[in-house]
This record gives structure tokens, C-alpha cells and sequence, in this order.
């Protein structure tokens, strides 16, 4: 893997400058500059209410912004079309609906980015296929996505982005409500997908896992960006063996504790 | 069968062969979008081109037709832009579309709120010649829609949010989606009538998924029930001489709750399937629970966290 320094000098895959954002009338965003360079993985940390969300909502065009510019493979969003080379992993929360589908529906959703309103062919079930396999899904593929558990489902939604083969993928807290099993098949997924030359930028509460994959760390409060560098060592309670916590996920911002930075 | 021989009677049942095909076609989208009163709100301003159409002395089916796809796409619309009130703004569609229809029908020669009833409840043998052509018409086109652009309408219902990350044109589908309904609706208006449409739009989708685990199984049986409740009522009410709007949608609650009846057996066999098939399950119980404030010995590593 090309080590961070190297990959700087070439152009950046994702690329924010002085971006804001708001969510109803309330900034959300404040300015923040984010880069992500070829065969990067960078960590969008901080608190509940940070604005983590909403940068990366705001990259794939879901929250409209109130200034700045963001790019994407060199290209302004607005006229960004290419969006197979994007593979984009939404909060698990969004994936529910009122009609039973198989998680290989689901996944082949995923190949749209390529298929548009063409017929699937066999390469496309076969990225499909070798998308589950990636994700350690295969053997559940006729399985209907409601019977899997939190982090079965994760991987279905990582299959389902995979599936186009993208160059850069975008996760919204992949890691929120997954079991342990659930997080080393991620980490080996991402693994995997870094060292055949993808980009990834994800949202994180901690590093978790995924540490040693993490080239650099951008650290968000108040939407502003408070740390953009190596990833913070984890200090304080969380450094602590044995230390159990659990995220209530309350929506209202709450004190910032996140023991990343504090 | 006898009333083979009749040709109003051979135009009812190929409208309803057709309603039957259409209606949960269309119907499955809405309901996997959670959507499922959609149909009902299109069949209420459908009720103001019927009145139009009397008023006008046009086709009240295309008058229907036409109405029905503008308040579809107003719909859609105020889902898109209306975000805070959007209940109320459709409430006050609906609403206005059902008065609509009663006025105009009132205000046209020769017109009372008798004329509506065919149309809200559905009739045998009002379906004339025109209608059925304008039926067959329609009904391919909707079922062109349904079938042709299924992935596309597939993933957009299922995560609007991931489908526009593809690239996918979400807010034109939307509208096809919105358009399709309201054509369904128009389609279905003379066999079931306005007021019972989006129940065939809905129930056989929902009897369907009783028992189905993949949406192309759920689309396949649901078409299948609507066929099956359209036809089976419809023939019912030549012989009852009752509304087949009536017949048809009780019909379809009842094979909803016999499947629903059937659905936990079954259930309970395929996990037993699925358990046999070297899934290893769980134990039932805890073998050593833990002490308080203690980790038991089998538990999950400790300091695992629940979530990262």
C-alpha cells in the first residue's frame, strides 16, 4: 500500500474546501477542507452531532451545500456522472422497506450503477455473486434480508456497493451495531479492497478494528474540522482493556466525551 | 358457463383478468415504499375526472385517466418539496378530488350522485366496448412499465437514498412509478371502482408476503391472487347481483387471513429446514448464567464492545 505522502502529490479522489451545510436552518457544516487521495483510507471521526454524517451526505449529493466546493475525481459534484466508480454504504437504518427481497436482490440493486436500464448479463450476476462471497454472504444469498441479524445485514449493504466495483467507497458508519464476527469480515473486506487500489473514506465512533488500515483520521466537532492527521491514539477510559461502552444514539448532540481527542 | 355467452359478461371478466394483473403489479412498489394509500388518494381525485368527463360529455374512463395522473404527480410533487405538512397537503387533495366529482356530476345535465356508483363501487355491465379497449390499452402500458423498469423500480423503493448514490434518474422514476398508479387506477375504476381500487393494489401483496421470502416470488403470487379474487368475484356477483367491487376485495381478505393462517407452520419448518442444513443453532437456553458483575466463561470476549 502506497503510504499516505506518496499518494498526496496525485489528484485526490474526494476533495472539500470550506464546504457548509445546514439541516433545516441549522449549520451543520462550518467550512470544513477534506481530502482523500488515491488508495487513501481516511476516518471521518467525532461526536454525535458533529457533522460526520452530513459531510459524507453531503458528498454524495443527499444535503445540498451552502458553500464551498466539493470534488470528486477531479471532477465538481454537480456535474459528477460517474457514479459506478462510487460505492456508497448509507446508515443501515435507511435499508428497510415493506416487501420481503433476498439479500441477492438486494446486492443486484448495487449493479445498477453499471447495468442502468440494461438487461443483467452473466458478468453481472457473477460481480454479484463475487461481491457476497466477499462479504462472506454467499451462503445466505437466497436468504430474505429480514431474517439477518445487525451485522449480516452490514455486510449485505457493503455487498450491495461492492457489487459495481467501485474505485472509492463511502461508509456511514459501517461498524454501528455490528458483532465482533461481523467486524473482522470488514476489516478483511476493506483490507482486501485497499489493496487492489481503492479509496475509502468512512465514518467512525472508534477505530476499533480498522485501526491499522486507517492512513489518516479527520476529526469534526461543531462542523468544523478539529484534527486532520495520524489517527488519535485512543487515550483515557477507552484505552482501558476491558472497557465496555455502548452509544445510545440519542439524536440530540450530547456533551462531547467521544475520548478520541479528549 | 353460461354467462361465457353473455358479451357483457366476457367484457368484465377480461377487464378483471386485466385489473387482476395490473393492480398488485403496481401495488407491490407502493407497498414496499410504504406507500400503500397512495392507490386510495389517486381513486379520490380519479373521482373528479368522472365528474368532468359527465359534465364535459367526454369519456369519463380517459377524463378519470387524465385527472388521475395530474393529482399522482401532484402528489409526488408535494413528497418532493413539501416536506414539512405533506399529510395535510395530500388530505386536502383528496378530499378536494372526492368534491370535485360530486359537484360536477351534480352540476352536469341530467346528473345525480347515482351515475357515481358504478364508478365507486364497480359494475358488470357498465364496461362497454370503448372502455374495454381503453382497459386493454392502458393495462399493457402498465404492465410494460412494471415489468421492464422492475430492478430500476426495485432498488428506488427499497432505498431511495442508495438508488440516487447509483445514478439512477430517481426523481423521473418516481414519477413513472406515480403515473403508473394513477393509470392502474383508472383501469381497475370500472370493475372494482374507485373507492375499492387500491385495496386490490394492496391486500394481494400483503397475502402474498405471508408466504413469499424473495420480491420476485412476492410480485409472481400476488399477480396471481389478484387474478384469482378478480375473476372469483366478479363471476360471484353475476350470480349474487352485488357490487364485484364488494365481492372482489372481500375475497382477497379472506385469502390474506387463510394465509396468514398458513404462514407460521410454515415458517417454523423452513428454520427447522434451515437448522438441518448444518446451520449449528444456538442452545436454547444459557448453559452457566453469569453472576452479576461477572463475565460467564462462555460469554463473548470481554471488553468486547457493542458497537465500534
Amino acid at each position: 500500500m502506497d503510504t499516505p505522502e506518496a499518494t498526496r502529490g496525485g489528484e485526490p479522489v474526494i476533495e472539500l474546501r470550506q464546504v457548509s451545510a445546514e439541516l433545516g436552518a441549522r449549520p451543520v457544516l462550518r467550512g470544513i477542507d477534506l481530502r482523500v487521495g488515491r488508495r487513501e483510507v481516511v476516518a471521518l471521526l467525532g461526536a454525535n452531532g458533529s457533522g460526520k454524517s452530513t459531510a459524507i451526505r453531503t458528498i454524495v449529493g443527499q444535503v445540498p451545500v451552502t458553500g464551498g466546493e466539493i470534488r470528486l475525481f477531479g471532477t465538481p459534484r454537480r456535474r459528477f456522472r460517474q457514479w459506478s466508480r462510487v460505492g456508497y454504504v448509507p446508515q443501515r437504518t435507511t435499508a428497510s422497506s415493506g416487501v420481503p427481497a433476498t439479500v441477492t436482490e438486494v446486492v443486484s440493486a448495487g449493479r445498477l450503477a453499471r447495468t442502468r436500464f440494461g438487461p443483467l448479463r452473466r458478468a453481472d450476476r457473477e460481480a454479484v455473486h463475487h461481491a457476497l462471497e466477499q462479504v462472506g454472504m454467499a451462503q445466505h444469498a437466497g436468504d430474505p434480508v429480514e431474517a439477518l441479524s445487525g451485522g449480516q445485514h452490514q455486510r449485505v449493504l457493503i455487498a450491495r456497493a461492492l457489487a459495481a466495483e467501485p474505485e472509492l467507497l463511502i461508509m456511514d458508519e459501517p461498524m454501528a451495531g455490528v458483532d465482533l464476527a461481523s467486524q473482522e469480515v470488514l476489516a478483511r473486506t476493506l483490507r482486501a479492497q485497499v489493496g487492489a487500489g481503492s479509496s475509502v473514506l468512512l465514518v467512525l465512533h472508534e477505530l476499533g478494528p480498522l485501526e491499522p488500515l486507517i492512513d489518516r483520521a479527520v476529526v469534526l466537532r461543531d462542523g468544523c474540522v478539529l484534527h486532520d492527521g495520524p489517527p488519535p491514539e485512543a487515550v483515557g477510559q477507552h484505552a482501558l482493556p476491558g472497557h465496555d461502552h455502548v452509544h445510545p444514539h440519542d439524536p440530540a448532540p450530547r456533551p462531547l466525551r467521544s475520548g478520541l481527542l479528549s | 358457463m353460461e354467462l361465457l355467452t353473455f358479451p357483457f359478461m366476457q367484457r368484465a371478466l377480461l377487464a378483471a383478468v386485466l385489473v387482476g394483473i395490473t393492480a398488485p403489479a403496481i401495488g407491490i412498489y407502493l407497498v414496499q415504499r410504504r406507500q400503500a394509500l397512495m392507490g386510495d388518494g389517486i381513486g379520490h381525485v380519479a373521482m373528479t375526472g368522472v365528474g368532468l368527463g359527465f359534465l364535459l360529455s367526454a369519456s369519463p374512463v380517459w377524463m378519470a385517466t387524465a385527472i388521475a395522473v395530474l393529482g399522482a404527480v401532484a402528489m409526488e410533487l408535494i413528497r418532493w418539496y413539501g416536506r414539512t405538512r405533506g399529510d395535510i397537503a395530500l388530505a386536502m387533495l383528496f378530499y378536494g378530488g372526492m368534491s370535485g366529482g360530486v359537484l360536477f356530476i351534480n352540476l352536469a345535465p341530467g346528473g345525480s350522485n347515482a351515475n357515481l356508483g358504478s364508478y365507486l363501487f364497480g359494475s358488470l355491465t357498465t364496461v362497454s366496448e370503448d372502455d374495454i379497449v381503453t382497459i386493454c390499452v392502458l393495462a399493457a402500458l402498465a404492465l410494460a412499465v412494471t415489468l421492464g423498469l422492475r430492478r430500476q423500480l426495485f432498488a428506488v423503493s427499497q432505498d431511495e437514498e442508495f438508488a440516487r448514490v447509483t445514478g439512477l434518474p430517481v426523481r423521473l422514476l418516481n414519477l413513472v412509478t406515480a403515473v403508473t398508479a394513477a393509470v392502474t387506477v383508472t383501469v381497475a375504476m370500472r370493475v372494482v371502482g374507485l373507492l375499492l381500487v387500491s385495496a386490490l393494489m394492496v391486500v394481494p401483496v400483503a397475502a402474498a408476503q405471508q408466504i413469499t421470502r424473495s420480491f420476485l416470488a412476492t410480485y409472481v403470487f400476488s399477480v396471481v391472487i389478484g387474478v384469482a379474487v378478480a375473476v372469483g368475484g366478479t363471476v360471484t356477483s353475476y350470480y349474487q347481483d352485488v357490487p364485484p367491487g364488494a365481492t372482489i376485495v372481500l375475497l382477497t381478505i379472506g385469502v390474506f387471513l387463510v394465509l396468514s393462517v398458513v404462514a407460521t407452520p410454515l415458517a417454523r419448518r423452513r428454520a427447522r429446514a434451515l437448522a438441518g442444513a448444518g446451520q449449528p443453532a444456538g442452545p436454547v437456553e444459557c448453559a452457566v448464567p453469569a453472576a452479576a458483575g461477572a463475565t460467564a466463561v462462555s460469554g463473548p470476549r470481554s471488553g468486547a464492545h457493542d458497537e465500534i
